[in-house]
């Protein structure tokens, strides 16, 4: 283990904490640059306990795409959730649990794509297969799992696969 | 400020208010608890985004200065509303739901929260075993 590393286990959370810090204090400062690289040294190194492995990036550029997808898939999924409340007889309403079978290994792969399921209005994310390699989901609305269940593996894994493995 | 800049501040904040009214509403109309948890969720992404984004666009028309706190609430949402999401399913998973009325992970698997060994204390007291009697 080089130098570098033992002093910055997590050399992109570091960069992360001092762009958060001086984007917090809003006005690019020495003054905030400078307790930005101070969090940046101390916090990876208080937390190095928890996050013993560095996730690998192989592909970072596509992590712009991965967001871009998200973003847009929230604004249509938040107009189907709005016109399921506002519209649909509670009877006619299929909640439903759907098992999704995970090709993703990686921790940090699997956190991002069940934070992705939560925020994409209609799913929710609940649990993890006791080996990690399935996820429960909650569907509002799901008269067909399968096709959530493909449309999730199909649109958010397969990024993220690319993106982390 | 500018016409056009009103123009889009006002429509945006109509949607987010329309976004936001709705997520409560769901809140009272949907009939079980985890399609509740679905509605509060949508509030935050839509209903907080466009007022975040609002906000942004009125500082830059208004000042013409680029604010960066829009964006770091929404990084924060982002971070931590899908963490209160996954604590409320969880303990609903622990008080309402059995692994037999849930699909199955795969043929010999459980569900993680099933087999982590029940808390001595917490929510729910183990039943007993067998009826008193």
């Amino acid at each position: 283990m080089t130098l570098f590393h033992k002093v910055f286990p997590h050399p992109v959370l570091s960069l992360s904490l001092v762009v958060i810090w001086v984007l917090l204090v809003n006005t690019v400062t020495l003054n905030a640059v400078v307790f930005g690289a101070i969090l940046g040294l101390v916090l990876p190194q208080l937390t190095r306990a928890y996050w013993p492995n560095a996730p690998r990036l192989r592909s970072p550029l596509r992590i712009a795409g991965y967001v871009l997808v998200v973003l847009w898939d929230i604004v249509v999924a938040n107009v189907e959730v709005a016109l399921i409340i506002l519209f649909k007889p509670e009877a006619a309403r299929r909640p439903n649990w759907v098992t999704i079978p995970l090709e993703l290994r990686s921790p940090e792969a699997i956190t991002v794509l069940a934070g992705t399921i939560t925020m994409t209005p209609g799913t929710v994310s609940c649990d993890l297969a006791e080996n990690g390699h399935a996820i429960l989901v909650h569907c509002l609305h799901a008269p067909d799992p399968d096709a959530v269940r493909d449309q999730i593996k199909h649109r958010y894994e397969r990024r993220l696969k690319e993106i982390f493995e | 400020m500018e016409l056009w800049a009103e123009i889009v501040i006002s429509a945006l904040l109509v949607v987010a208010g329309f976004f936001g009214i709705v997520g409560s509403f769901g809140l009272v109309r949907l009939g079980d608890a985890m399609s509740r948890l679905h509605a509060p969720t949508k509030a935050t992404t839509l209903g907080v985004g466009s007022v975040l984004i609002a906000s942004m666009i009125y500082f830059f028309a208004a000042d013409g200065t680029v604010s960066a706190h829009e964006l770091m609430i929404s990084l924060f949402l982002f971070l931590t509303a899908p963490i209160t999401a996954h604590f409320i399913a969880k303990v609903h998973l622990h008080l309402h739901e059995r692994p037999q009325s849930l699909p199955r992970p795969a043929d010999d698997l459980e569900w993680a929260g099933f087999t982590a060994e029940a808390p001595t204390r917490g929510l729910r007291k183990p039943e007993p075993e067998t009826p008193a009697d």
